[in-house]
């Protein structure tokens, strides 16, 4: 993504400036510094997650009491420390553990006795698919609402839709995918209430990962298109008679999408957190889940990885976003 | 956001806090106009209630488990009895009275962590804001680090790590929740510092302190209070589902968020022993978000309905 938006331009910056490509190479420049900037931040800040990491679950006390029975030697209590790697200094442990990152090796899980790269990449897939189902039903359902609501601003489907968005706010996840089961797979049973493999089982966990999302994109739609719907430029597209409807989509949304992407960036960490959730209330074998197990267990590596893979998750989203902007509106492209 | 609110505070407010009385007095008339967020205030006043009389009001104990009288449905139903108005749990322990003792930890845990991450949250945005500089630098990429983390997150990771405890989860989500805070307050004080009253102020030689305390902070009062509602729900949503990984409260006390886990496994059989925490929970979240909207709508007409 990164190379897309720099590379346009970029040539100017390498060859020669030609007399009037003084002023180019200035904003060449400066889309550079830009980037540099951000990527400057978000690399601080997995750095940052990593050590804060690494010292809070070494604050907790030793491992090793939990993954021996009570009645362990000594003898057998200093060797598996030995065997983990957790003997040496803390300043050590920690310049290994840091070494490990950019190879994106995080050391073996103390729990499953495999290096944590596999135990992540076995479940990866689980959540990938919880995730893409969610987005699906949140695009599918939030964008036209949001839509319809804005269209018809203070009448009965505006407040209905603003209800049901209040109250998909106020519902945390696991009492949404209670109830789904209670419904669905208990009183109707015509869904499973646990279980991981077809369609049949994505359904119930998708819907209430969603749940959260649509209230808050189709809330964010609505009032950014009331913004928007009120600009010169709608009214003079209405006044050459366009109708309604091919208006908000031509003009409108573009316009509107903006404040949305930028909130559903900060969103990320919500959804994170109902992604969590969700996979405990369905035991669906994601990451979420394990990170639970791992906390539950001390599994030092594996929760280190885990809280690092979110940190990164919502780092990537976010700079995904920032440069979204450039492709929504090309006057951010141009001013800066 | 609240532009114009604070700037018709801005003139009384440059001599004291007049404006913030009068407004006051305002803004709950405004409120009282709202039908919806009468029943809301009105539910929350009743929660508040049951969570102080809990011990005066409940019919039993939470905590006696009768084994005999295990999983009974709620009164209404063929089988229920007065005895136990919405049924027992899988201890036979009285469901109305661990609701209404649920509401202790809920509203507490929502209360104190609103309080804690708004006193946290006005401290770094005014100094961030008003003193600027490397001070404001460093503090606001210390809140984009602590964006990066899912709250939920840190607060499993440090409750499942340092021990649980309610205090333990007050405190964690106070100090994860101050971002929201901070950052409005510092984008007030931003446009704030420049008005005539603080560069007045501070030409007669007050304090730093004392403009932050007496000119900037009455001015931030009106978002930080729709801040803070809309926080105490997302506190008690945070720590119902804390508790309902197990990794919130101890088990011992009763939280809705316990309770609904212990329900998930029998909803085959007795769905009543996690709806009836459920509907407390979401009641409760949603009687706080309405008034806390009621509340954003009044302080910033321009706002209407966002």
């Amino acid at each position: 993504m990164t190379g897309t938006t720099v590379s346009p331009p970029s040539p100017a910056a390498t060859e020669p400036p030609a007399a009037g490509d003084a002023k180019d190479a200035g904003r060449v420049a400066r889309v550079l510094r830009q980037v540099a900037l951000r990527l400057g931040t978000a690399l601080l800040v997995l750095f940052c997650t990593a050590t804060v990491a690494f010292f809070l679950v070494r604050l907790s006390g030793d491992p090793v009491k939990t993954l021996l029975p009570p009645d362990a030697t000594a003898q057998q209590e200093e060797s598996l420390r030995a065997g983990l790697g957790l003997d040496r200094s803390l300043l050590s442990q920690y310049l290994h553990y840091l070494g490990g990152l950019p190879r994106f090796d995080f050391g073996d899980s103390l729990f499953y006795n495999q290096p944590v790269r596999t135990v992540l990449a076995d479940r990866l897939p689980a959540t990938l698919e919880l995730a893409a189902g969610a987005l699906v039903l949140t695009l599918l359902i939030a964008v036209p609402a949001g839509i319809v609501a804005a269209m018809r601003r203070g009448r009965p489907t505006d407040r209905g839709v603003m209800a049901t968005v209040l109250l998909g706010q106020s519902t945390p996840p696991f009492w949404v995918g209670i109830l789904l089961i209670l419904l669905f797979a208990v009183t109707f049973q015509v869904l499973p209430a646990s279980g991981y493999g077809t369609l049949a089982h994505l359904v119930l966990p998708a819907v209430t990962l969603a749940v959260y999302s649509v209230a808050v994109v189709a809330r964010l739609l609505r009032s950014s298109l009331i913004d928007v719907l009120s600009s010169d430029h709608i009214r003079s597209a209405r006044a050459r008679g366009l109708g309604p409807v091919k208006t908000v989509l031509r003009h409108g949304l573009r316009n509107a999408s903006l404040p949305v992407v930028t909130v559903v960036g900060l969103e990320v960490g919500s959804l994170l957190g109902g992604a969590i959730l969700t996979e405990r209330v369905f035991s669906w074998p994601g990451v979420g889940q394990l990170t639970v197990e791992a906390i539950a267990n001390r599994d030092f590596p594996l929760v280190q990885a885990t809280v690092l893979l979110f940190a990164a998750t919502f780092v990537v989203v976010n700079l995904l976003v920032d440069l979204s902007y450039s492709l929504l509106d090309p006057r951010v492209r141009s001013s800066r | 956001m609240t532009d114009s609110t604070t700037n018709e505070a801005t003139p009384t407010s440059a001599r004291g806090t007049g404006a913030a009385g009068a407004s006051r007095t305002g803004v709950l008339r405004s409120l009282l106009r709202n039908r919806l967020a009468v029943c809301a205030l009105g539910f929350l006043v009743l929660a508040a209630a049951a969570a102080v009389l809990a011990p005066l009001i409940a019919p039993h104990d939470p905590a006696h488990q009768d084994l005999l009288v295990r999983l009974r449905p709620p009164a209404w139903q063929s089988g229920g009895s007065a005895e136990h108005l919405l049924g027992t749990d899988q201890l036979g322990r009285d469901l109305l009275a661990r609701v209404l003792y649920g509401t202790r930890v809920s509203l507490l845990v929502g209360a104190g962590a609103a309080l804690l991450a708004g006193l946290v949250g006005t401290v770094v945005g005014l100094s961030s804001g008003y003193l600027g500089g490397w001070l404001d630098r460093v503090l606001m990429r210390l809140a984009d680090v602590q964006l990066a983390f899912p709250a939920i997150l840190l607060a499993l990771a440090i409750v499942g790590f340092l021990g649980s405890g309610l205090w333990y989860v007050i405190l964690v989500l106070g100090f994860t929740g101050w971002v929201a805070y901070a950052r409005v307050v510092r984008s007030e004080v931003l446009s704030l510092r420049t008005r005539d009253f603080v560069t007045e102020a501070r030409a007669i030689g007050v304090t730093d302190a004392t403009i932050m305390r007496r000119h900037l902070l009455p001015n931030v009062l009106a978002p930080l209070a729709t801040i803070g509602t809309l926080h105490v729900a997302t506190a008690i949503v945070a720590e119902a589902s804390l508790s309902y990984l197990g990794l919130g409260v101890p088990k011992e006390t009763v939280t809705w968020g316990g309770m609904l886990s212990d329900g998930q496994l029998y909803l085959g059989t007795a769905w009543w022993v996690a709806v009836f925490p459920g509907v407390a929970l979401m009641l409760t979240s949603l009687a706080i978000n309405i008034t806390g909207d009621a509340l954003r709508d009044v302080a910033d007409p321009k706002a209407y309905r966002r």
